[in-house]
């Protein structure tokens, strides 16, 4: 979509008055111009075939199961089978956005804003170098510390709010024997996405144009409230980037999921029971080792509804974005 | 191919050290050993490829590198691709042998069925790897614990929810159980191990579990998690957790006792063996088809997991079969058992068996 756009402002320039001057002097077409247009371009290109050629591979190896008969499927009818695992990819990255979006944000503008500058520097890297961690050593530190240190306070929430009205749809027991629930597994996602929303949006917050800190500083306003005039407004598009692709890696996230989690095959907001849903890529990994025959088609066709989802996801946040243009500040 | 030989080559090297370093005593015998048999097949020459099932993998791993140091001249390949695989590929002709967690089913095996095998030749089944499935559990002041079949299967489906029930304490009197929920620990993914235990279950206490043996946890409740490793984790960090994975892999966990009537069987390699020793052949196999139709509740441990090697009673094409021999021997024999039970933790066949298991191999022509 963006490459449209700017093709068609490009298109757009020679309507300018521009236009007389470059038909007088023609401009020598330089060799690195060349280059990187056809670079650019070719790239745009490139990643747009990609693209496609993954949503191939998915609809066609989907399309077996999807059109064969229950009966002759691994696993059952598909739509009974997918939909708590779509659920549950929803549901868990839902939950580790909520735990991770103000704390990147926290983050970010605690680096751009508050800290010295010399421990933002090293604070920077240390956020950088959790990205680097791979989600097998995030899967092992779930399972080994965080499960184990988290269960007595998801003891004390079921004993607390388990039986109230509202809250006891999610603080329900029984509570898990060893703490490996989906609010566990959400945690662990919010890890995984801080270093990618935190990184973002503090290079977004540190573009915010001097003047219009400095103009809220002037009339009198708290660093808070100059944040929340200038800073927030400037940068909201940047973050939401960020969180987009930080949801994209938790809603796509295998290993830690099929590792930290306790699955079952339901549909339940309950967060402290052994019984969570699965995701659909932490299912792939846990049943493609055995899957054989059409079961391979069936799983891989949950893939393509894990894009779907994907899609459907980043299409939203776009157009909600798009739709409060007007109110950003960064026009 | 030069690579995984190269990694045969550097794991032989590094069991000789460890042999080596664990004790000089034993390393005279085995070299002597094997210094015999590598003059006995000095001769062998060639190529020799299995296919399936990843649960007896490492001991595959141990077996082609003593195989191949004691043969120079022969290479053998072994790729875990699952039992499935290994069956497919052994029909279709693309392997010289095949591991699998199940025996051909009498209708699969029938004479020329394999592309692999001479005409009218059928495929032999010989159990070679017994591996004993331990009952981990971990609740804090307990380190022992008999269960019946009947009370373990109570547990695992949901029924006996907390450790201080009266079932569980008939079996272990003089043990102070706690008031400590239960929280049984199940597999995640498809595999092996949940066959055989589920399978155990529904054999001894079929009143309790109602479900079929399937590699798949029929149940949404309990606890889950992913692969042997994640189960022991998940037992290890919880509270009042019991779940089954492979003995060798039980660590410092400790491990339920099962049987009945104050005969309690631990899974150990020698009662595992047992087991499987007492269970008879599958009634209508051909002579040497050793499908074993495993008796759960035979003398001896019961949950155990049985892999089978695959291989043709008469080969189609004769070039390798004096390499099958060859290696097939080793396997099964008493050496090669225990190499494997060194490295993966597996019970060595019981003679009977392995004399049964010999003969099969000799047969083969």
């Amino acid at each position: 979509m963006a490459s449209t756009e700017t093709g068609a402002t490009s298109e757009s320039l020679p309507q300018d008055p521009t236009n007389d001057l470059q038909s007088t002097i023609h401009g020598k077409a330089r060799l690195g111009d060349k280059v990187f247009r056809n670079l650019s371009t070719g790239s745009g290109t490139l990643i747009l075939v990609i693209l496609a050629a993954v949503a191939t591979f998915l609809v066609g190896l989907s399309i077996p199961a999807l059109t064969a008969d229950p009966e002759e499927l691994q696993y059952g009818a598909f739509w009974a089978y997918a939909l708590p695992f779509a659920f549950g990819t929803v549901w868990a990255s839902f939950l580790s956005m909520l735990f991770a979006v103000p704390v990147a944000i926290g983050i970010a503008l605690f680096i751009s804003h508050y800290a010295p500058r010399r421990l933002a520097q090293g604070l920077g890297y240390v956020i950088d170098l959790l990205a680097a961690v791979p989600s097998v050593v995030f899967g092992l530190w779930g399972i080994n510390t965080l499960a184990p240190l988290v269960r007595p306070l998801y003891v004390w929430l079921a004993d607390n709010f388990g039986d109230l009205p509202v809250l006891g749809w999610f603080f329900a027991g029984p509570v898990s024997g060893t703490g490996r629930t989906i609010l566990t597994a959400a945690m662990v996602l919010a890890v995984m996405v801080l270093p990618i929303i935190t990184a973002i949006s503090r290079e977004v917050f540190l573009q915010t144009p001097r003047l219009h800190e400095e103009a809220s500083l002037a009339l009198g306003a708290t660093r808070w409230e100059m944040i929340r005039q200038a800073v927030l407004p400037f940068g909201t598009p940047g973050v939401v980037s960020a969180c987009m692709l930080g949801l994209g890696r938790a809603l796509g996230e295998t290993m830690a999921i099929a590792m930290v989690l306790s699955p079952a095959s339901v549909i339940s907001f309950e967060l402290l029971t052994p019984s969570n849903p699965n995701t659909i890529a932490g299912n792939i990994a846990l049943a493609f080792p055995e899957a054989f025959g059409l079961g391979v088609n069936q799983l891989i066709a949950t893939g393509l509804v894990l894009f779907v989802i994907t899609l459907a996801v980043n299409m939203t946040a776009r157009w909600i974005l798009a739709s409060r243009k007007e109110f950003s500040g960064a026009n | 191919m030069k690579l995984r030989l190269t990694a045969a080559l550097g794991l032989s090297a590094a069991l000789l050290l460890s042999a080596c370093a664990a004790n000089e005593g034993t390393t005279d015998t085995d070299a002597a050993a094997t210094g015999g048999s590598s003059e006995a097949m000095s001769g062998l020459e060639g190529t020799l490829s299995g296919k399936g099932a990843s649960s007896m993998n490492s001991a595959q791993t141990t077996w082609i590198a003593k195989f191949q140091e004691a043969n120079p001249g022969v290479t053998v390949n072994y790729s875990p691709d699952g039992s499935g695989a290994g069956r497919e590929a052994f029909m279709g002709g693309g392997v010289d042998f095949a591991g699998s967690d199940r025996a051909f089913t009498p209708e699969e095996n029938v004479a020329g069925a394999s592309a692999l095998c001479a005409e009218g030749a059928y495929a032999y089944d010989l159990p070679v790897y017994v591996s004993p499935i331990a009952i981990i559990f971990n609740v804090e002041g307990v380190s022992e614990l008999n269960l019946t079949p009947e009370v373990l299967a109570g547990i695992f489906a949901g029924e006996i929810t907390n450790w201080n029930d009266e079932a569980i304490a008939a079996t272990n009197e003089g043990v102070e159980l706690p008031d400590l929920t239960i929280t049984p620990v199940h597999r995640s993914d498809d595999s092996g191990t949940t066959e055989n235990f589920t399978d155990y279950m529904h054999v001894t206490a079929g009143d309790v579990w109602t479900y079929e043996a399937d590699g798949e946890w029929p149940m949404d409740s309990g606890e889950a998690a992913k692969g042997t490793s994640g189960v022991v984790a998940a037992v290890t960090n919880g509270v009042g957790t019991i779940g089954y994975a492979d003995a060798s892999q039980a660590g410092e966990l400790s491990v339920v006792k099962v049987g009945q009537d104050g005969n309690f069987f631990g899974p150990t390699a020698e009662d595992a063996a047992n087991a499987v020793a007492n269970s008879p052949v599958e009634e209508g196999r051909e002579e040497h088809d050793l499908a074993i139709a495993l008796d759960r509740g035979a003398e001896g441990y019961g949950i155990v997991l049985v892999s089978y090697a695959l291989a043709c009673s008469e080969y189609a094409d004769s070039a390798n079969t004096d390499l099958v021999k060859a290696y097939l021997g080793y396997i099964a024999s008493e050496d090669g058992q225990n190499d494997a039970a060194e490295t993966a933790g597996s019970a060595p066949l019981a003679d009977s068996l392995r004399e049964q298991v010999q003969a099969a191999i000799d047969s083969i022509a």
